[in-house]
């Protein structure tokens, strides 16, 4: 049953929101409009804004500008609990539920049915649950533990808490990114029995498909700025990824490629369940290899079972030809592999270590003499890269926690090429760094592979992967989706093949 | 526009049940687990020692395990909110020694003023390890680990060398282990009810189910608003107050208090809590399985008494047991993940 929902007066409204973190404005001009009744789709590239949007709506974030609107009436939100208050939920990808309590609980917590002495109503709180899921078409049992619940039954519960709440306004962030086939149909499924019960949903999707099958209208963000919003009819795929995409390319440009050597790195058939599948690549000597592709769809994964960090299934990894053993990354260091993780402050640095410390860290076999590290060498071989890097520091001894973002992601790069690697695996080399670092991290990957380094990036920014890479592969859903020179690619191609709009043969 | 979805509807019923009943049932095997283990150890020691069956022992272990029993539903309250309390062993000592002198101090003291102090005193440490673990936002491990130092350290400052003899306790509050109701002690059962009360309390009200919550997922627990450190301050403040009672109990039963009374206690209970099924990083478990972890360490501990073997054995069953039951614990959570993912799975496709 269609409405028209161009009559309705829209139940939620953002205009002109803005939201900055320290210099990075995440947020320029945020502006949507849900009507009640329409599945609505946001989509944007990979930091055009739209978590900063999400967060927004669900209370996580106060905007530093503009005004929320719910019912016409201006509402401020300061946590989550106002956003719900608000009749707004957010469904986020991976859900987060009491994996020890039973489904029914965990909508209830906090608001179980009660009986006369404020004893909980156990089979009413069931019902109550079970009733929820009828509705929603699904048959999950309300009394089973969460623990061992797929993604998707969780972000089903999720949705049930937020209908026992009765949200009016259902966000679902990229709910269908770890989803098979078959349940991405049941989510649609619940979508339109939300629709139809007058909620407006939120949908916010990278597969352009799944806006077209299941989204009426469709606002698309570029930069943190509101381009357009649509309806989706009479839309075609294409002007969706131009609208994304539509940015000049900045003029900054690599030397011209060495010529490549060797092939250094040889991945072949690479293969974990679910998670990746027949992924094979070979970077050579002085080459700059790009993996290109959405989140989640299986490029850090990749990097992580090349170095040893996860397991694979099937498939081989070999430096300069020798296999690597599997699910070590000793031994993919010991054959001159470094990598450089996407979550530096996590994964790349010990925080409370100093910068000379966290410099030396992968070269302690080096510096050791009679079983001691020996600290003036230390102090030495971190001098020399802090200098060669133009890391920006106080002392080498203070703590690496004081650096800036950009001075920590070098601090990580030197950690590595103080190993002198062959191959060195970056992975979102300057997220969340600013321009002018930015622009030094570029440089510096283009000097080591001038220097015969072969690199293999991971990069959501597309601007990025066309300045710096000699060769981009595309990842999408766990396979490679296509492969570029840097001459014939164009970020419209990019975003194509990654968001499975054309079928491109390899 | 029909609005069925957003309003609350009379409920229907649920109709799978499958994984549920199998969830079920493994907590219940969780449980009937120790009894087995339990009628084993019964069954062995009796069968060479028949008079481990005697009347007088069974009353013996029974009031033995009540002291256990009380301060496991305390820890159970901790260890379920992802916590541990490991203060109650030094807690238990202090009141026993402070109550059991009021009856010098004061002739004629009524025995409910003398619970009351106890209780007191163990409300009042249990406040402060409250206080900073909830408030302070210092781990419980180091909070209570501190705390079971300081209070023991005051408890010798107070006692000195001295200690309360038995003759300067009234006889009816010495007696109070000794009653028996139909060869039951009253302790016993009322100990029993008191757990009972408790495990209903945790199985049924919304602050109960919170502090399932807050152990199984700390970071949900926030994002549905329950007041974390509301909660987590009343488990401790309980723990200690239920400590403090034990000390009475404790003094009733020895009729000896030095500095050194419940030392070394908070570990027993401990094991006694994770032999009975409590996770040790909180979310699951019952008040009934903890009380059942130390029944089964007393009968154990009686039972190599009246076998003759050295204390020693004691410590090494008590050891390899808290082994067994994590390994368990672990093998059938893998197992029941594996098994609940089959079932959604299945569903699904």
């Amino acid at each position: 049953m269609e409405k028209a929902p161009d009559e309705l007066k829209p139940v939620l409204e953002l205009r002109h929101a803005a939201k900055s973190f320290g210099a990075v404005q995440a947020l320029v001009d945020g502006s949507i409009e849900l009507r009640p009744g329409e599945a609505h789709a946001l989509v944007g590239e990979n930091g055009a804004g739209k978590s900063t949007l999400v967060k927004i709506l669900a209370g996580v974030y106060q905007p530093d500008a503009g005004s929320l609107l719910v019912d016409g009436r201006e509402v401020v939100l300061h946590s989550p609990a106002m956003a719900l208050a608000a009749g707004i939920a957010v469904i986020y990808q991976e859900p987060t539920l009491f994996p020890d309590l039973t489904v029914a609980e965990n909508i209830f917590i906090g608001r179980q049915p009660l009986l006369p002495g404020r004893r909980i109503d156990r089979r009413a709180m069931l019902a109550e649950a079970g009733a929820i899921f009828g509705r929603l078409g699904v048959p999950l049992d309300p009394g089973r533990i969460a623990r061992g619940l797929s993604i998707a039954d969780q972000q089903i519960v999720e949705i049930g808490k937020a209908l026992s709440l009765n949200a009016r306004i259902i966000v679902m962030d990229e709910p269908t990114a770890a989803l098979s086939a078959a349940e991405v149909d049941r989510l649609f499924d619940v979508v339109r029995a939300l629709r139809s019960a007058g909620a407006a949903v939120l949908f916010i999707s990278h597969r352009l498909e799944e806006v077209f099958a299941i989204c009426q209208r469709v606002t698309v963000m570029r930069d943190g700025a509101h381009v357009f919003t649509r309806p989706v009819a009479g839309l075609a795929a294409d002007d969706l990824v131009r609208a994304m995409v539509g940015r000049e390319l900045a003029a900054w440009q690599a030397g011209l490629p060495a010529a490549p050597g060797e092939a250094i790195l040889q991945v072949k058939r690479l293969t974990r369940e679910g998670v990746f599948v027949d992924v094979s690549l070979t970077v050579r000597a002085g080459e700059i290899v790009a993996l290109a592709g959405l989140v989640g769809s299986g490029r850090t994964e990749v990097a992580r079972a090349i170095f040893g960090i996860d397991r694979y299934d099937a498939g081989t990894v070999a430096v300069r030809g020798r296999d690597l053993r599997r699910a070590s990354p000793t031994a993919a260091m010991a054959a001159g592999v470094g990598f450089v993780p996407e979550d530096r402050r996590q994964q790349g640095l010990v925080m409370e270590m100093s910068v000379q410390q966290n410099i030396a860290l992968a070269s302690l076999r080096q510096l050791r003499q009679a079983w001691l590290i020996r600290a003036a060498a230390e102090s030495r071989l971190a001098t020399d890269w802090a200098i060669r890097l133009k890391i920006r520091y106080g002392r080498l001894t203070d703590s690496v926690a004081m650096l800036s973002g950009g001075n920590q992601q070098k601090v990580v790069l030197a950690k590595w090429l103080a190993r002198r690697p062959a191959v060195l695996i970056v992975d979102e080399p300057t997220r969340g760094i600013d321009v002018a670092t930015k622009a030094e991290v570029h440089q510096l990957l283009v000097k080591l592979a001038q220097d015969g380094v072969g690199i293999l990036m991971i990069s959501s920014e597309l601007p990025e992967v066309l300045r710096v890479s000699d060769r981009i592969l595309v990842m999408r859903e766990g396979r490679l989706a296509a492969e570029y020179s840097r001459a014939q690619a164009t970020e419209e191609e990019i975003m194509s093949a990654a968001t499975g709009q054309q079928a491109q043969a390899l | 526009m029909t609005d069925t979805l957003l309003r609350r509807e009379p409920p229907e019923t649920p109709a799978e049940t499958g994984s549920r009943r199998l969830a079920e049932r493994v907590s219940r095997i969780r449980e009937s687990g120790i009894i087995v283990v339990l009628a084993l150890f019964v069954a062995v020691t009796a069968g060479v020692q028949p008079r481990f069956l005697s009347v007088t022992n069974i009353q013996f272990v029974l009031v033995n395990t009540t002291i256990y029993a009380l301060l496991a539903l305390g820890e159970t309250m901790v260890v379920i909110s992802r916590n541990v309390d490991l203060s109650v062993g030094s807690v238990l000592g202090m009141s026993a020694y402070l109550s059991a002198s009021l009856f010098g101090q004061h002739h004629g003291i009524p025995i409910p003023v003398v619970f009351l102090v106890g209780l007191g005193i163990g409300l009042g440490w249990g406040i402060v390890n409250g206080l900073l673990v909830a408030a302070g936002r210092v781990p419980s491990l180091v909070v209570t680990l501190a705390t079971l130092y300081i209070i023991r350290g005051v408890d010798i400052l107070i006692v000195g060398g001295g200690m309360v003899t038995a003759n300067t306790l009234p006889g009816s509050f010495t007696d109070i282990p000794k009653d028996t109701v139909g060869g039951i002690p009253d302790l016993a059962i009322a100990v029993a009810a008191v757990i009972a009360a408790g495990a209903y309390y945790l199985r049924s009200f919304r602050s109960g189910r919170e502090l399932y919550a807050i152990g199984s997922n700390p970071g949900a627990a926030r994002l549905a608003g329950i007041t974390i450190g509301g909660r987590v301050f009343t488990a401790f403040a309980v723990s200690g107050a239920i400590a403090g009672v034990v000390g009475v109990l404790w003094a009733a039963q020895y009729g000896t208090v030095d500095s050194t009374a419940g030392t070394g206690y908070e570990l027993t209970v401990v094991t006694a809590v994770v032999v009975g099924g409590v996770a040790i990083f909180g979310g699951s478990g019952s008040a009934v399985g903890a009380a059942l972890g130390a029944l089964l360490l007393s009968t154990i501990n009686s039972a190599l008494y009246v076998l003759g073997i050295s204390d020693f054995w004691d410590q090494a069953i008590a050891g390899f047991l808290l082994l067994l039951a994590i390994t368990i614990d672990r093998i059938i959570s893998v197992r029941l993940t594996a098994a609940l993912r089959l079932r959604s799975t299945r569903r699904a496709t």
